[in-house]
C-alpha cells in the first residue's frame, strides 16, 4: 500500500489546487502578478534545402523591458529548433518538455527526430490546455522528408507554410516577407531576408527590440547565430563616482570565525586518493 | 408632361429614411423620431474604408487608398472614392466611417470656398490651415463625446513646400514624411520607413505606394485590389482613376499541409 | 400566385456592440524632465508618439517654449497636449499685449494650474513639468498632476518613464542616500549631461520612450536648444 506521505509529492504536470482560491481572491480585487512576456517578433522561412529561423531579444512586463537580450529560439532536437512568443514561462517549458520527450524517443528508436513528431507533441499538448498555455510557436527543422516549417497557435492549431511570422511584430515582419519572399532562396539570401524581417519588428513594434538572433538549419548542420546583429547599443553613457563610504552603515556586528569552526593548523598534506 | 417622375411632390424627398423601402411590408417597424428623444451619436462605425497611405517625394506628396467600403465583414461598395480634392493645393483621404467623411468633405468644401472668396488676394486656402481647422473640428467633436469616426490624411503642396499630416477621431494629429492609417500603420509603415528618402522621385513614390497597397491587399481582410494612387505637387493635383493591382498568389502552391502528414500536397 | 421575395435591403448591422463605449482618452507615451539649478533650468522630453504597440511618429515635440524664461514639457495624450499648449500660448500673448511684458514664470505656473483645474471634471490627460527662471533670476521647476495640483520643486519628471527616472533624480540631484556628499551648485552643463543620461536610461527600459530627445536650457539670457538621439527600437 502506498504510504500516505507519498501522496503529497507531486508526480509532475500542473497543480490546480489553488485555482478556485485564486479565482475568489481575484474577484475580491487582488491583482494577478504580471507575467514576463516576450512581446516579440519571431519569423521563419524555408530556403533551398534549409530552414532559417529568426527572433528579436526583448522581453517585457507591461511597458517595462525586463530582459534586453533573451533567447527566443529554443532547441528542440539536433535538427529541429523552435521560436517562441507569448508568456516566457509557457514557451520555455513547452519547448523544453517536447525536447526531452523527443530525446527519450530518439534513445528508444535510434533514429533522427522528425519535425512532424515535434509538431504533433506540441499541438496535442497545447490543445489539451485550451489556450491557457500561452505559447505561440514557429517550429522549423530538416529531417528525412526535407526542410519544413510550421506555426503552432496557443489553442493548438497548426499551419505549414513557406514563410511565417508570429508575435506582436508579426505584421511588420510579414510585410517584409509579402514584399520580398521568393521560393528557393539561397541560405545567404534567406539570412538577409530574415534579418530584414526581424529588424522591421524591432524598429516598428514596441513589443520587440534589441538584437537579432538567427538559426540556420540544413541537412548536415545547424548554425546558431546568436546576436547576429546588435543594432541597439546604449547611445550614451556617463560615469558616476560614489566616494568610499557613500553607503550608510546602519549597524556593525563582527563574529570571529574561530567561535564557529575549529581550525586545525597543520602542514600541507597530500590529498587522499 | 408629368414632371414629377412618379414622386409625390407634396412630401419631402428625404424624410430621415429611405422612402422607397417600406420596412412595414417586411415585418420591420419604422421608428418615428419624437421631439424629446435623446440625441444619437456614432458609437460604432458602420460603413468603413480601410487604410490610407501617403508619402512625400521630391516636389510633392503621393496619397493612396483602395476603392472598397465594408459593412462589417461584407464588401459592400466596391467603387468608392476615398480621396477628395479640396483645392489646387490640398487633397484629403479618409479611413473609417464613410458617412462621417462625406460630412467632413462637405464641411471643408464650404470652408475652403468661403475662405477663398474672403481672401483679399483671392488666394486659395493653405493646406496647413485646412489641417489645423480639421484638427480642431475633430478634437471638438471628441470633446462632445460625438466623434467623427475617421483618420483623415491631409496632403498638400504650396510654394514649393510639401505638406503631409494626419488627424484621428480623438484629435491626435501629427505631420510626418510618410503616413499610413488603420491596418496600414502595422503593414505599410515598416515598408515606408525602409524605403523613404527625401529625394524620392514621384515615380518611385507611386511605385512604393503600389507595393504597399498590394501587401495590404494580401494581409488586410478589409482591403481591395482596386486602388487610387493620387499625387499633388509641382505639376498640380492628379486625382487618378482607379487601377487594378497586379497580384501574385503562387507561393500558395508550395504549401505542404498543416499537420506534417503531407496528405494534402497540391500539385506544384 | 406566388410573390417574389424582395432582396433584403436592410441587412442586420454588423458587430454592433453595446452603445456609448467611445473613450475620449488615449496615452501617446513619453517622458519629460525638468531640473532647476541656481540660475538656470534644464527641461527635456523625448519625441516618440505611440499608440498601443506602434510608433505613430518618431518626431513629435513635447517641449514648448512659452516665454524667453519659461519652458513647458508635457506627456500624455497628444491631442490634449497640443490644445493645452495652444491655449497657453494664446493666453500669454494676450497678457503681453495687455501688460507690455512677458508673464513671469511663477505666474505661468499658477496659470497652468488654473487651466488644468478648470477642466477638473473632463481633465486634460496631460502630465506637465514646467521650468525656467523666476523674477529674481533663480532657476525653478514645477510639477503637476492632470487636474492642476502643483508644487515648486528643485526637479521633477513625468510620463511613462517617470518610475525609472525619478529615483535617479532623487539620488543625483537631491543627493538622497548619499549622506556624506555635500550638495554643491552644479553647472548647467553637468545637469544637461545628467538629464541626457537619465533620458537614455528611460529609453533603455521604457518601451514608450525613444527616438530623439529635445533639451532646452533656460537662463536669464534666454533659451538654448539641444537635441540628441535615443534608440529607435
Amino acid at each position: 500500500m502506498e504510504a500516505p506521505i507519498a501522496s503529497c509529492i507531486p508526480k509532475g504536470g500542473f497543480n490546480f489546487d489553488l485555482v478556485s482560491r485564486n479565482e475568489y481572491i481575484q474577484q475580491a480585487g487582488t491583482k494577478v502578478p504580471k507575467t514576463k512576456k516576450t512581446g516579440t517578433t519571431i519569423v521563419g522561412i524555408v530556403c533551398k534545402d534549409a530552414v532559417v529561423l529568426g527572433a528579436d531579444t526583448r522581453a517585457t512586463s507591461g511597458s517595462l523591458v525586463c530582459d534586453k537580450n533573451c533567447e527566443k529560439i529554443h532547441y528542440i532536437a539536433p535538427n529541429i529548433y523552435c521560436c517562441g512568443a507569448g508568456t516566457s514561462a509557457d514557451t520555455e517549458n513547452t519547448t523544453g518538455l517536447v525536447s526531452s520527450q523527443l530525446e527519450l524517443h530518439r534513445l528508444n528508436t535510434a533514429r533522427q527526430s522528425r519535425v512532424a513528431t515535434a509538431l504533433t507533441l506540441l499541438r496535442q499538448y497545447l490543445f489539451k490546455y485550451q489556450g491557457h498555455v500561452s505559447a505561440a510557436l514557429i517550429l522549423g527543422g530538416v529531417d528525412i522528408t526535407g526542410p519544413s516549417l510550421y506555426t503552432v497557435y496557443p489553442h493548438g492549431s497548426t499551419d505549414g507554410l513557406p514563410f511565417v511570422t508570429m508575435g506582436s511584430g508579426s505584421l511588420a515582419a510579414m510585410s517584409i516577407f509579402e514584399a520580398e519572399y521568393k521560393p528557393n532562396l539561397s541560405i545567404e539570401e534567406g539570412i538577409k531576408l530574415v534579418h530584414k524581417a526581424i529588424s522591421a519588428g524591432i524598429f516598428n513594434d514596441l513589443g520587440s527590440g534589441s538584437n537579432v538572433d538567427i538559426t540556420v538549419i540544413t541537412k548536415d548542420k545547424v548554425d546558431v547565430l546568436r546576436n547576429y546583429e546588435k543594432p541597439n547599443g546604449r547611445p550614451y553613457t556617463r560615469q558616476y563616482n560614489f566616494p568610499r563610504g557613500t553607503t550608510t552603515v546602519m549597524e556593525t556586528k563582527t563574529t570571529p570565525v574561530r567561535q564557529r569552526v575549529d581550525v586545525i593548523e597543520s602542514g600541507v598534506e597530500a590529498m587522499e586518493i | 408632361m408629368d414632371s414629377s417622375y412618379g414622386l409625390d411632390l407634396n412630401k419631402p424627398l428625404y424624410d430621415g429614411r429611405y422612402s422607397w423601402f417600406d420596412h412595414s411590408k417586411f415585418g420591420g417597424t419604422v421608428y418615428e423620431p419624437k421631439p424629446n428623444d435623446p440625441s444619437t451619436r456614432t458609437t460604432d462605425p458602420i460603413v468603413t474604408g480601410t487604410s490610407v497611405l501617403a508619402v512625400k517625394y521630391k516636389g510633392g506628396v503621393a496619397i493612396a487608398a483602395d476603392t472598397l467600403l465594408s459593412y462589417g465583414s461584407l464588401a459592400r461598395f466596391r467603387d468608392i472614392r476615398r480621396i477628395h480634392k479640396l483645392n489646387e493645393h490640398t487633397i484629403i483621404g479618409s479611413s473609417g466611417e464613410y458617412s462621417d467623411f462625406q460630412y467632413i468633405t462637405r464641411m471643408l468644401d464650404d470652408v475652403v470656398t468661403d475662405n477663398h472668396i474672403a481672401d483679399n488676394n483671392l488666394q486659395p486656402m493653405d493646406p496647413k490651415s485646412i489641417f489645423s481647422y480639421l484638427s480642431r473640428v475633430m478634437y471638438q467633436r471628441r470633446n462632445k463625446q460625438d466623434p467623427l469616426y475617421n483618420n483623415i490624411v491631409v496632403a498638400g503642396y504650396r510654394n514649393g513646400e510639401s505638406f503631409l499630416g494626419s488627424v484621428d477621431l480623438l484629435g491626435t494629429h501629427y505631420q510626418d514624411d510618410h503616413i499610413a492609417t488603420g491596418f496600414g500603420d502595422h503593414i505599410a509603415r515598416p515598408l515606408l520607413r525602409n524605403a523613404y528618402k527625401p529625394d524620392l522621385t514621384k515615380e518611385e513614390a507611386v511605385k512604393l505606394l503600389e507595393k504597399c497597397l498590394t501587401v495590404l491587399f494580401y494581409r488586410d481582410a478589409r482591403a481591395y485590389y482596386r486602388v487610387q494612387i493620387c499625387t499633388i505637387g509641382e505639376d498640380g493635383v492628379n486625382i487618378a482613376e482607379p487601377q487594378v493591382l497586379q497580384t501574385d498568389w503562387s507561393v500558395g502552391n508550395v504549401t505542404y499541409g498543416y499537420d506534417g502528414r503531407r496528405t494534402a500536397l497540391p500539385q506544384a | 400566385m406566388q410573390t417574389v421575395e424582395p432582396v433584403l435591403a436592410c441587412a442586420p448591422l454588423p458587430n454592433v456592440k453595446e452603445q456609448g463605449r467611445f473613450s475620449p482618452y488615449t496615452n501617446n507615451g513619453g517622458t519629460v524632465i525638468a531640473v532647476a539649478g541656481k540660475d538656470f533650468c534644464v527641461i527635456a522630453g523625448d519625441t516618440r508618439m505611440s499608440e498601443g504597440y506602434s510608433i505613430t511618429s518618431r518626431n513629435v515635440s513635447k517641449v514648448i517654449q512659452l516665454t524667453s524664461k519659461c519652458v513647458l514639457a508635457s506627456s500624455g495624450m497628444q491631442a490634449d497636449i497640443a490644445t493645452l499648449h495652444k491655449l497657453l500660448l494664446i493666453r500669454l500673448e494676450q497678457y503681453k499685449h495687455q501688460n507690455g511684458r512677458e508673464m513671469s514664470t511663477t505666474s505661468i505656473a499658477q496659470l497652468l494650474g488654473n487651466t488644468l483645474y478648470g477642466k477638473r471634471f473632463f481633465p486634460y490627460y496631460t502630465f506637465n513639468v514646467l521650468g525656467g527662471v523666476d523674477d529674481k533670476g533663480v532657476g525653478c521647476a514645477y510639477s503637476y498632476d492632470a487636474v492642476g495640483s502643483f508644487e515648486r520643486t528643485p526637479y521633477s519628471s513625468s510620463g511613462t518613464g517617470q518610475q525609472l527616472v525619478q529615483p535617479l533624480l532623487d539620488n543625483q540631484v537631491a543627493k538622497k542616500h548619499q549622506p556624506n556628499v555635500l550638495k554643491v551648485d552644479v553647472s548647467a552643463k553637468e545637469v544637461e549631461e545628467f538629464v541626457r543620461d537619465a533620458m537614455t536610461s528611460a529609453g533603455e527600459r521604457d518601451i514608450y520612450t525613444g527616438d530623439h530627445v529635445e533639451v532646452k536650457t533656460v537662463t536669464a539670457n534666454g533659451v538654448v536648444h539641444q537635441r540628441f538621439d535615443l534608440k529607435f527600437d
